[in-house]
């Protein structure tokens, strides 16, 4: 069969997805994740007495912990199948993508398995964020000179 | 009002990664890396800590705050003590997460089976 013939037949049998839904429910799940991450915040902040900037660190840790629970559950692949980027964006998707790869993984053993692989999805994140940072941070060392 | 300010930032971040994911054949991963990227860079000049006074935790939970922490601390420490310090300050903030991310999953990982 031709390839452009294959191409054509291809694009026909891909499920058409509905894009606005889609943004639709990514921006409400999304946006409750933000507001929801807004009120821990403060609570922590009450409930503890101590500065909203540490209060964040308490928050970041409730939400993995949050994400890697869900995640071992079950439930929160179908969560991520609904809400997509509304899910992924959040913190909550990291922790969802090494706690998928430990839970993958776990088979092949402690070391290669868990040890080896649970970066596997997440590392990426880090790799490129240390890279783009340590860049970025040179740039802007470099045009305000060093202080 | 900031969890109006937080639920339209949260929101909206999300709505661009939809808009890419669905626009493009990038995978999650390239849209995740991507943001932390943007995150990085939104930092160098200090907007993001401009958005965080507007939006609270609404620009905190999305992973672009990812990028903004590591460059963050970089950049503190790199004030005070020259060009070298940018490899000592980088994880300085986000070590919590990271590290609560490997510990949870570590044991998590012991005790539940895959589903499916």
């Amino acid at each position: 069969m031709e390839k452009t013939k294959y191409k054509a037949l291809v694009e026909k049998h891909t499920p058409k997805e509905n894009r606005l839904y889609n943004g639709m429910v990514a921006f409400i799940t999304g946006g409750l994740m933000g507001a929801f991450g807004e009120l821990l915040r403060q609570l922590y902040a009450y409930f503890f007495n101590i500065p909203t900037s540490e209060a964040t660190m308490f928050m970041i840790i409730t939400l993995i912990f949050i994400g890697c629970l869900f995640t071992c559950f079950g439930f929160f692949d179908k969560w991520v199948n609904f809400a997509k980027c509304g899910l992924i964006i959040p913190i909550t998707g990291f922790a969802h993508a090494m706690m998928s790869a430990a839970l993958e993984y776990r088979k092949e053993g402690m070391v290669t398995g868990i040890g080896a692989n649970m970066f596997k999805l997440a590392g990426s994140v880090i790799i490129f964020g240390v890279v783009s940072a340590y860049t970025f941070g040179l740039i802007r060392l470099l045009l305000g000179g060093i202080a | 009002m900031i969890f109006v300010n937080a639920f339209l930032f949260c929101g909206f971040v999300c709505l661009i990664g939809q808009m890419i994911l669905d626009n493009t054949k990038l995978t999650p991963g390239h849209v995740t890396t991507l943001f932390v990227v943007v995150g990085a860079f939104l930092d160098t000049f200090s907007i993001y800590d401009k958005i965080i006074l507007w939006a609270g935790g609404g620009a905190l939970v999305p992973i672009t705050s990812f990028g903004h922490l590591l460059s963050h601390g970089a950049m503190d420490m790199a004030m005070d003590q020259g060009v070298m310090a940018l490899f000592m300050g980088m994880f300085n903030l986000t070590a919590s997460g990271i590290t609560s991310a490997i510990i949870f999953s570590f044991f998590l990982s012991l005790i539940f089976k895959p589903k499916d």
